[in-house]
């Protein structure tokens, strides 16, 4: 069964057997594949996975992947392709909080480049990287629709927009302090559109 | 002030909520067409407001509704295309936080025209947020019987779902949105079949965009020739347009087509000018995968008439002196910016975001992604911009998808009205000290 996903991780048969989503979450889970019609549960696979994401900290391994499958009746592989295509998937472990500043147009005109090298200096990381404590990891990302509020970055389901280096400090300062995974259905979104 | 059909309450506080929006106005053309009208002759209605898709490629909205196959016993389904990824693009964003119950009411007047008993609505997943904003509305409209069974008490019934991405551009286009809705790579379909025979599952499906579905409810609550009035020509409506960039007042705002591009760009009632004091430089009109175009064309067409912002005074003069209205992204860029490292992170993004089944595109996007890396990195000569001029004129209308245009429209227009800029930085080797980034998803290690 394992060695169907092909990661870049290893599969570890005793962590599978550990892996099973909370009671809300596989209540979730099975209200959201009654949205499609009899047979088409794999439909609900990006939804889910972001759902395994938030519960088996903050990343999808070999072993979660495997799980989810089991739950579609889909094969490993099915999930594999899947979550490696699309972007807010990560196969590899990530700090508590990701940052993910975009740096495309709109943005790189508003000076979100400097942003990327202030939080680098800040964290003392680069973009890419976590930091030792677990906490942070720094990632660049594309127009993420807030270019009429740019400078912007992405922390779970939050935009943090209009950005100054003074913002970028409170919001590291209030992550540090909060102390936990900002998955992607955290939300501290103040609307500024 | 213009009209506004879209956004109109605006002002209204907690418009979002299903009491307030029904309050003022909200689901009149659900009741008006469940009550008094056929499904065709809201399509009807439809065609002759001549609406066109607000998703960028502005095909008339009723007669694509018109292809759609009936056959017998097969459920046909709407979708609509909420992955707004293209940069410089917010404002089906807007539409949705602040008017949600204006998107709702859209799909469901929407799926009665069509037939469809189930219907989708497709959001990127870093709009996460807004997709439990949608799903409120989705409850309220449920409670008040506008959704579910017999909604009004005939004999119509619909389910509405939403249904996140996971981070993909390529995603907003209709038929690789269909594969994510199925749970699969967003690898776009060669067509035909067309969504309209051969969409969601193999059935018969509508795919269209935020702003095109809430647009039907006024075209239902006033009539399609009444909408026709506003605007100019082939252009009528309104259009939602989403201002960055260097401007004094960035933001969504609603237009009558027809408006002229300065007053837009320099009124107090919408952008109102250029930051700082300083010139305008360049314009993208439409979204990042309109061709650029410089001050003096985006200002007056190249025959000197005032340029409009209507899809076809936009559009006036082709490619070699005009542009698109596209989806409506409107980036502005001062005297001081620079059109190479702008293109830049436009070509990066088409890079990072193609899904790779074509050559000319995969490899394509990459090797403009370098040449341009060269450029920003001041290790450039001057016949890379000849290099790069070859390799954007190869990929146009090689691809399963528009996404390889995409990328390419923007590299020929820079280079065509911003050439001796190009040559410039090859010779000046500017740049030296500009870092750039690649977004390293799946790549992130623990330090
Ligand atoms: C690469 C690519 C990305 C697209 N992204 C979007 C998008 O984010 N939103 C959208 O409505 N249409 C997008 N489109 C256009 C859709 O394919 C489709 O034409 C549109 O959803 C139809 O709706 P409309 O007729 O209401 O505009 C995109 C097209 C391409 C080729
Ligand atoms: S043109 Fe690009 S994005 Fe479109 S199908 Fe081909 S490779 Fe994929
Ligand atoms: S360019 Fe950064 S959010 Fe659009």
């Amino acid at each position: 069964m394992g060695s169907q996903v092909h990661g870049t991780q290893h599969f570890d048969q005793a962590k599978r057997a550990e892996i099973k989503f909370s009671d809300a979450a596989m209540a979730t889970v099975q209200e959201m594949i009654t949205r499609y019609p009899a047979g088409k549960q794999k439909s609900a696979l990006l939804p889910v996975l972001h759902i395994a994401q938030a519960e088996f900290g903050g990343w999808l391994s070999p072993e979660t992947m495997d799980y989810v499958a089991s739950v579609l009746h889909i094969k490993p592989i099915e999930v594999f392709e899947v979550a490696s295509f699309y972007s807010m998937y990560n196969l590899k472990p990530v700090g508590k909080c990701t940052f993910e500043v975009c740096q495309t147009s709109s943005c790189w005109l508003n000076g979100a480049e400097d942003i990327v090298r202030y939080i680098e200096k800040k964290l003392n990381i680069k973009v890419g990287e976590t930091t030792k404590d677990g906490m942070f990891t720094l990632k660049v990302a594309e127009c993420l629709g807030s270019c009429g509020t740019a400078p912007m970055l992405q922390c779970g389901a939050s935009f943090h927009e209009n950005l100054t280096f003074e913002k970028v400090d409170n919001l590291i300062e209030k992550y540090k302090n909060e102390n936990r995974l900002k998955s992607y259905t955290d939300l501290d979104y103040q609307n500024t559109l | 002030m213009g009209k506004k059909l879209l956004i109109h309450n605006d002002h209204v506080p907690n418009i979002h909520t299903y009491e307030v929006y029904r309050a003022h106005g909200g689901y009149a053309s659900v009741e008006k067409a469940l009550k008094t009208m056929t499904p065709d002759q809201i399509t009807d209605e439809v065609k002759k407001s001549g609406l066109r898709g607000r998703g960028g490629a502005g095909f008339p909205t009723g007669l694509k509704w018109s292809f759609l196959a009936k056959p017998e016993g097969v459920e046909r389904y709407l979708v609509c295309n909420a992955d707004e990824s293209e940069p410089g693009t917010f404002k089906d964003r807007y539409l949705m936080e602040r008017h949600p119950h204006a998107l709702v009411e859209g799909m469901i007047t929407s799926s009665y025209a069509l037939g469809a008993k189930t219907c989708y609505i497709y959001i990127r997943g870093e709009y996460f947020y807004v997709s439990r904003i949608l799903e409120t509305a989705i409850k309220e409209a449920y409670a008040a019987g506008m959704l579910g069974k017999n909604i009004l008490g005939t004999d119509y019934s619909l389910d509405m779902y939403v249904q996140v991405g996971g981070g993909a551009y390529i995603c907003g286009e209709e038929t690789a949105l269909l594969e994510s809705l199925e749970g699969k790579r967003g690898n776009p379909r060669i067509k035909p079949p067309f969504p309209a025979v051969a969409g969601l599952w193999g059935c018969p499906t509508v795919v269209n965009n935020v702003e095109t579905i809430a647009a039907v409810v006024p075209i239902v609550n006033m009539g399609g020739e009444e909408y026709a009035k506003i605007g100019v020509g082939k252009s009528t409506g309104t259009k939602l347009i989403s201002a960055s960039g260097h401007i004094n007042k960035p933001g969504v705002y609603e237009i009558e087509l027809g408006i002229t591009v300065e007053d837009f760009i320099y009124s107090e009632e919408y952008c109102g000018g250029i930051r700082n004091g300083k010139k305008m430089k360049a314009v993208v009109a439409g979204g990042s995968s309109v061709p650029i175009l410089p001050t003096d064309l985006i200002l007056k067409t190249a025959k000197g008439e005032p340029r409009l912002m209507t899809y076809e005074s936009l559009g006036d003069g082709g490619f070699q002196t005009g542009t698109m209205l596209g989806s409506g992204g409107f980036i502005v860029m001062d005297e001081d910016t620079s059109i190479v490292k702008n293109l830049y992170t436009f070509t990066r993004f088409y890079h990072h975001e193609s899904c790779g089944q074509c050559s000319p595109c995969r490899e394509g996007t990459g090797w403009m992604e370098k040449i341009l890396q060269k450029f920003i990195s001041g290790t450039a000569n001057e016949s890379d911009v000849d290099l790069l001029w070859d390799i954007q004129s190869k990929i146009e209308g090689k691809t399963i998808c528009p996404l390889g245009e995409a990328a390419a429209w923007p590299v020929a227009a820079a280079i065509r009205h911003f050439k001796q800029e190009f040559i410039d930085v090859a010779k000046k080797k500017e740049f030296k000290d500009v870092k750039h980034y690649f977004r390293l998803n799946n790549l992130v290690e623990t330090a």
